[in-house]
C-alpha cells in the first residue's frame, strides 16, 4: 500500500466518521417519525460555533463541550415541540419545507448571535502529526475516530439493551403496535430530536479544529450526511455508519486521484449511481407496497 | 354558461388575464415593474413544478438546476458564441428537455425521500459544474447576457418585458389548465393517489411521470432563459440548492394541485424578501420563521385553504 493511498484512506475515514454521525442523526429522527430533518446540519454548526465561542470566553473544553451539546439538544427538542409536532400528519413535502425553514431560521440566528467569519477551534490535544505506515494523522483525527467508535458502541447498547432504546426501536417498526403495548410514542419522537441534535453537535465539535467552522457549515455537512443516510438505506443504523465511511473515503480518494475541483459533487454522483441500481440504498428495507 | 364561467379553465383564465392587464395601473415605477416581472418568471417555473409536485405527487428539490441550465445555455450560446437569442433559447430548452427525459426514467423510479435525495443531488451536480467550469460560465462571478433581440428588434425596458412575461405566463397557465383536464392529467392524479392502482387500470405510470417531469423542466429552463436575457446577468445563486427550495416553497405555499395557487405562491414569496429587507440582519430568521409558520398553520397552502373557507361560508 503506497503512503499516498494510506494518507487518503486516513483522511477519508476521518471525514467519513463525521458524515456517519450526521447520518445517524437523520436515521434516528426518520425512524421515530418518518421525517427527514433538513435542519440536522445546523446542529453540527451550533455544536462547533458554540464550542468556539465558549472557549473564546475563557471556558475550558471540559466545560464548553457539554454546554454546547446541551444547547444543541435543547434546540432540537424545541424544534420538535414547536415545529414538527404541530404539523403531525402533514405530507412529506410539507415536512421537508418546515425543517428547511427551521434550518434557514437557525442559520439566520447564528449569523445574528455570532458573525459571518470563519472560526478556528483549538485541537483537543496538540497538533503534532503522528506517523502511521508512511502517512501522517493529526491527533484530532484520532479523536474523531475514537469518539465516533465510542458513540456507535454506546448507541448499539442503548438500542439493544435499554428499555427506552427498545421503545424507540419498536416505534420505528410499527408506531401503532408500539402505542398498543404502552409505549409513549410522542415522548419517543420528542427525545429522538434531542438525541439527534446532540449527535450532530458532537460531529460539529470534533471537526471544528480540522476544518474551521462558520455560520453556514451546516448546509454542506447536512446534505452530505443525508446522502450518507440514503446511501446506507434510510433508518438503518449500520447503513448510516457504512454509508458515511464509504462516502468519506470515496470522496477523498477521488479528490486526490481525479479532480479536487469536483470534491463536493462526488458524494452526489455516487448517490445517484447507487440509487439507480439499488432504489432503497445498501441496507434499506425492501418489500412490496400496500395498495 | 354561468357554470363554464366559474370553471378555472374559462372564468379563472379570463379573470387572470384581466388581472395581468390591470396590474400596470398600480405599478407606479420601474422598481414595481421589476418585481412584477420576477414574479411572472418564477410563476412560470412554479406552474410547471406544480404539475409535477401537486398533481403527479413527485417531489423535486433540484428544479433550480433546470432553471440554471436554461439561463446559462442561453447566456453562453447567445453571448459567447453569438447565436441569435431565439435560436439559443430554443436549442437550450430542447437540450434540457432531452436531459430531463434521459435522467427522468431512473430517477422517477424512486419514491418519497429517495426521490428528494436524487433530485437534490442532480441539482447540486448542475450547480457545481456551472461554478467550476468558469471558462464558459464565468464561475462564481457569473456571466453577462446580451439583451433579447429578434430580427433587429431589441427587447429592452421593464414595460415591454412586463407584457411579454405576462403573456407567456398566461400561455403557461392555459397549457397547464388544459393538461390537467386532459386524459393525461387525470392519469397523473390517479397515480398520485395510488401508483399501483393507476397501473392496474392501465396507466403507464413510468411514462406519465417522465412526461410531466420533462414538461416541468422545460417550463423551468424556458423561464431561466427569459430571466437571463431580462436581467442581463446571471450568477450561480440562481442555480443553488436554496433556489430549488424557494421554488418548491412557492408551490406548496400557494397550494399543491392548484395552478393559480402556484402563481399566488410565486407572487408572495418573490415579494416577501423585498419587504423583509427592512429587517436587515434578521431577514434570514424572519424568512425561515415565515416558511415554518405557513406550513404549520396552512399545510394545504393559501389558495386551497381560502377556497375551502369560501365554500363553507357560502353554504
Amino acid at each position: 500500500m503506497s503512503a499516498q493511498f494510506m494518507q487518503y484512506l486516513l483522511t477519508g475515514l476521518t471525514v467519513g466518521a463525521i458524515y456517519a454521525l450526521v447520518a445517524l442523526g437523520f436515521s434516528i429522527i426518520f425512524n421515530a417519525s418518518h421525517v427527514i430533518n433538513f435542519a440536522q446540519g445546523e446542529f453540527v454548526m451550533i455544536g462547533g460555533m458554540a464550542t468556539v465561542s465558549l472557549t473564546a470566553a475563557g471556558l475550558p473544553y471540559l466545560l464548553a463541550i457539554p454546554l454546547a451539546i446541551a444547547a444543541a439538544a435543547l434546540i432540537g427538542l424545541a424544534l420538535e415541540k414547536f415545529a414538527v409536532e404541530p404539523a403531525r400528519g402533514a405530507s412529506v413535502v410539507t415536512l421537508i419545507i418546515i425543517t428547511i425553514g427551521a434550518s434557514i431560521f437557525l442559520r439566520g440566528l447564528a449569523m445574528v448571535v455570532w458573525d459571518k467569519r470563519f472560526h478556528a477551534a483549538k485541537p483537543f490535544t496538540g497538533d503534532t502529526p503522528i506517523a502511521i505506515a508512511g502517512a501522517t494523522i493529526l491527533p484530532q483525527s484520532l479523536w474523531v475516530l475514537g469518539v465516533t467508535l465510542a458513540i456507535v458502541l454506546a448507541l448499539s447498547w442503548f438500542f439493544g439493551r435499554t428499555l427506552l432504546g427498545k421503545a424507540m426501536l419498536a416505534t420505528s417498526h410499527n408506531r401503532l403496535a408500539a402505542q398498543l403495548v404502552g409505549i409513549n410514542v410522542r415522548l419517543v419522537l420528542f427525545l429522538s430530536f434531542g438525541l439527534s441534535a446532540a449527535l450532530g453537535a458532537v460531529a460539529g465539535i470534533l471537526i471544528a479544529p480540522i476544518t474551521t467552522t462558520s455560520y453556514d457549515v451546516g448546509v454542506m455537512l447536512g446534505l452530505k450526511g443525508f446522502a450518507a443516510a440514503i446511501l446506507g438505506g434510510l433508518g438503518s443504523g449500520v447503513g448510516a455508519v457504512v454509508g458515511g465511511l464509504v462516502l468519506g473515503i470515496v470522496e477523498t480518494m477521488s479528490a486526490g486521484y481525479l479532480s479536487s475541483a469536483y470534491k463536493d459533487a462526488i458524494a452526489f454522483v455516487i448517490i445517484l449511481v447507487v440509487l439507480f441500481f439499488l432504489p432503497s440504498g445498501l441496507f434499506g428495507r425492501r418489500g412490496g407496497e400496500r395498495v | 354558461m354561468l357554470a363554464r364561467l366559474a370553471s378555472p379553465r374559462t372564468g379563472g383564465l379570463l379573470a387572470f388575464a384581466a388581472a395581468i392587464a390591470l396590474l400596470p395601473l398600480v405599478l407606479s415605477n420601474k422598481y414595481f415593474y421589476d418585481i412584477a416581472i420576477l414574479v411572472g418568471l418564477n410563476a412560470i417555473v412554479c406552474v410547471g413544478l406544480n404539475l409535477l409536485i401537486g398533481y403527479a405527487g413527485q417531489i423535486s428539490l433540484g428544479h433550480a438546476g433546470f432553471f440554471g441550465l436554461g439561463a446559462y445555455g442561453s447566456a453562453i450560446l447567445a453571448s459567447r458564441f453569438g447565436w441569435p437569442p431565439l435560436a439559443a433559447m430554443l436549442a437550450t430548452t430542447a437540450a434540457v428537455a432531452a436531459l430531463a427525459f434521459l435522467v427522468g426514467r431512473p430517477i422517477l423510479r424512486l419514491k418519497g425521500n429517495y426521490l428528494a435525495m436524487a433530485t437534490l443531488g442532480l441539482g447540486i451536480i448542475i450547480f457545481m459544474v456551472i461554478t467550476t467550469e468558469d471558462k464558459y460560465t464565468g464561475g462564481p462571478d457569473g456571466i453577462a447576457v446580451v439583451p433579447f433581440s429578434l430580427g433587429g428588434y431589441v427587447l429592452q425596458g421593464e414595460r415591454i418585458w412586463y407584457w411579454v412575461v405576462g403573456a407567456l405566463l398566461l400561455l403557461a397557465v392555459w397549457l397547464a389548465l388544459n393538461l390537467i383536464e386532459s386524459p393525461a392529467g387525470r392519469a397523473l392524479r390517479a397515480l398520485h393517489s395510488s401508483e399501483v392502482g393507476a397501473e392496474v387500470v392501465g396507466i403507464n405510470a413510468a411514462e406519465q411521470k417522465v412526461m410531466v417531469f420533462v414538461i416541468s423542466a422545460v417550463f423551468a429552463a424556458f423561464a431561466g432563459s427569459l430571466a437571463a436575457h431580462y436581467s442581463g446577468f446571471i450568477t450561480p445563486s440562481k442555480v443553488a440548492f436554496l433556489h430549488s427550495i424557494e421554488l418548491v416553497t412557492m408551490v406548496v405555499f400557494g397550494g399543491m394541485a392548484s395552478i393559480f395557487g402556484a402563481v399566488v405562491g410565486a407572487a408572495v414569496l418573490t415579494t416577501l424578501p423585498q419587504l423583509l429587507a427592512v429587517f436587515e440582519d434578521y431577514e434570514m430568521m424572519v424568512f425561515g420563521a415565515v416558511m415554518m409558520g405557513t406550513m404549520i398553520f396552512l399545510p394545504r397552502g393559501v389558495v386551497p385553504s381560502l377556497a375551502r373557507w369560501l365554500a363553507r361560508w357560502r353554504t
